[in-house]
């Protein structure tokens, strides 16, 4: 697993650490994200708020449109493929994706396996509400975590609990005695290895970004200090009043996301947030697809 | 010795990682009440140059920093640092510090299946490792400044001064070496 191809894809996971990824439809909302100061956009056909007020099945983006925003910008442009759905991966990579997200958005292709992600040059950001998901993903080849949020809600409920699970059972495994972690990992489905790596070195072996809900600047802060390593934001960018303005106070609160009176200002005067909707009022958790 | 780090994005951990082993204290510049500490020497990290370009100037640390790189203090970049140190651009419109004599070529080997790693000579080190995301290279250095290594015929690390820069990144290595050769400039 620890091939040179992992490593480099890990590595750009690194480099886009205390920045925000936006999701984006059309080239003119790249340009505005780049400007903005995101770190990478995601292309999307629709924003997750509109995936789930549409209903029906969600699929990959047509190539064309994620070709056009990677012709719009010049950081790292990622799109998400159904779980499961490794030929909608096949093309991403193709087309050159710099990073694919298999994503819980999207419907699920397959409901028991994922893409085997080692079979792939490109590199893979995966969803966790755990850290057994989190593990499991890793050693199918993701090269990074996001937590599963709750797409599309503006509710940052969801992403809040998986971060604190996460960081909870991280902190737990570093307590363990040594031949504890055998059983650790049996209880969460995965290779002592990486349990052995989570509990010496107290994170995940790649980097963890905090995704689903983020709407606000605070959203943003809340998330960094929980220990989000950087920050998806999807409908809460191009749903809100003032896109432009909203995407670069939250580039600014994850660089200083413990400064209070910083993030106060960067809150002033951001027009109507999206309007959201309660993690109850939810008839579809997608947080629940794909374990 | 104190190195600032640079910490508006990227993977400025992985220098302070590196600075600690090399026993050198360092700590993160994120706003400008940071400049108020004192520091003998400067890095600016791996990341996307779009997004530090911005935030060095909103932030308002840009003037400060250009004028403390013009006034002889040491200063290191990786990638996105090259770029933001680089007279200019060969295929972006962008300008950001303009203090070294290199012209820089933004994501030069294409797209995250572009980017590799290698074992290459470095002028005054020896051969070391080279890990290249979505790197620039340089077109060409002027004026006083001196190619360190070439990658297959392209420049990827130069020094000018008191100003070192690679386009590929030693901190996610483990060899020190390339940040010892920093600390003694």
């Amino acid at each position: 697993m620890f091939n040179e191809r992992f490593e480099l894809n890990k590595n750009l996971a690194q480099m886009l650490k205390g920045g925000v990824i936006m999701d984006v439809t059309t080239p003119e909302q790249a340009k505005i994200a780049q400007e903005a100061g995101a770190c990478a956009v995601m292309a999307l056909e629709r924003i997750p708020a509109d995936i789930r007020a549409a209903g029906g099945v969600a699929r990959m983006s047509d190539p064309k449109m994620i070709k056009g925003i990677q012709e719009a910008v010049t950081i790292p442009v990622m799109a998400k493929c159904r779980i499961g759905h490794f030929a909608e991966a096949q093309i991403l990579e193709a087309i050159e994706i710099d990073y694919i997200d298999e994503s819980e958005v999207l419907s699920p292709a397959d409901d028991k396996y994922h893409i085997d992600k080692t079979k792939f040059k490109v590199p893979f950001v995966c969803g966790a509400k755990d850290l057994g998901e989190a593990l499991r993903r890793i050693s199918e080849g993701a090269s990074m975590i996001r937590t599963k949020g709750e797409p599309g809600t503006g509710d940052v409920v969801q992403a809040v609990r998986h971060m604190r699970m996460m960081q909870q059972e991280i902190r737990r495994l570093t307590s363990m005695a040594e031949d504890e972690l055998y059983q650790a990992a049996k209880d969460l489905q995965v290779d002592y290895n990486l349990v052995k790596y989570v509990a010496e070195n107290g994170k995940l072996p790649v980097v963890n970004f905090a995704a689903g809900g983020v709407a606000t600047p605070a959203d943003a802060a809340l998330m960094m200090q929980l220990g989000a390593e950087g920050v998806f934001v999807g409908s809460g960018i191009f749903k809100s009043g003032n896109p432009a303005k909203r995407a670069a106070a939250i580039v600014k609160a994850v660089t200083n996301f413990t400064d209070a009176k910083m993030i106060a200002e960067l809150s002033e005067d951001l027009g109507e947030a999206m309007v959201g909707i309660n993690e109850q009022e939810i008839q579809l958790l997608m947080a629940e697809r794909g374990k | 010795m104190t190195v600032a780090v640079l910490a508006l994005q990227g993977a400025f951990i992985e220098h302070e990682k590196m600075l600690a082993e090399l026993g050198a204290d360092s700590f993160e510049i994120r706003q400008r009440r940071d400049l108020d500490r004192s520091f003998d020497r400067l890095i600016i990290p791996g990341g996307e140059s779009t997004v530090m370009g911005k935030l060095i100037r909103e932030l308002d640390l840009f003037d400060d920093i250009k004028l403390r790189i013009e006034g002889g203090m040491p200063v290191y970049g990786t990638c996105a640092g090259l770029i933001l140190l680089a007279d200019s651009i060969s295929n972006d419109s962008a300008r950001h510090l303009q203090t070294m004599s290199i012209v820089a070529n933004r994501n030069a080997y294409g797209r995250q299946l572009g980017s590799f790693f290698t074992r290459a000579e470095f002028k005054g080190i020896g051969e070391i490792p080279m890990t290249f995301i979505r790197a620039p290279y340089i077109d060409e250095v002027f004026g006083d400044a001196e190619i360190l290594a070439e990658v297959n015929g392209k420049i990827v690390a130069a020094k000018q001064k008191n100003q070192l820069v690679t386009a590929f990144h030693p901190e996610l290595n483990d060899d020190l070496r390339v940040h010892e050769y920093f600390l003694n400039m």
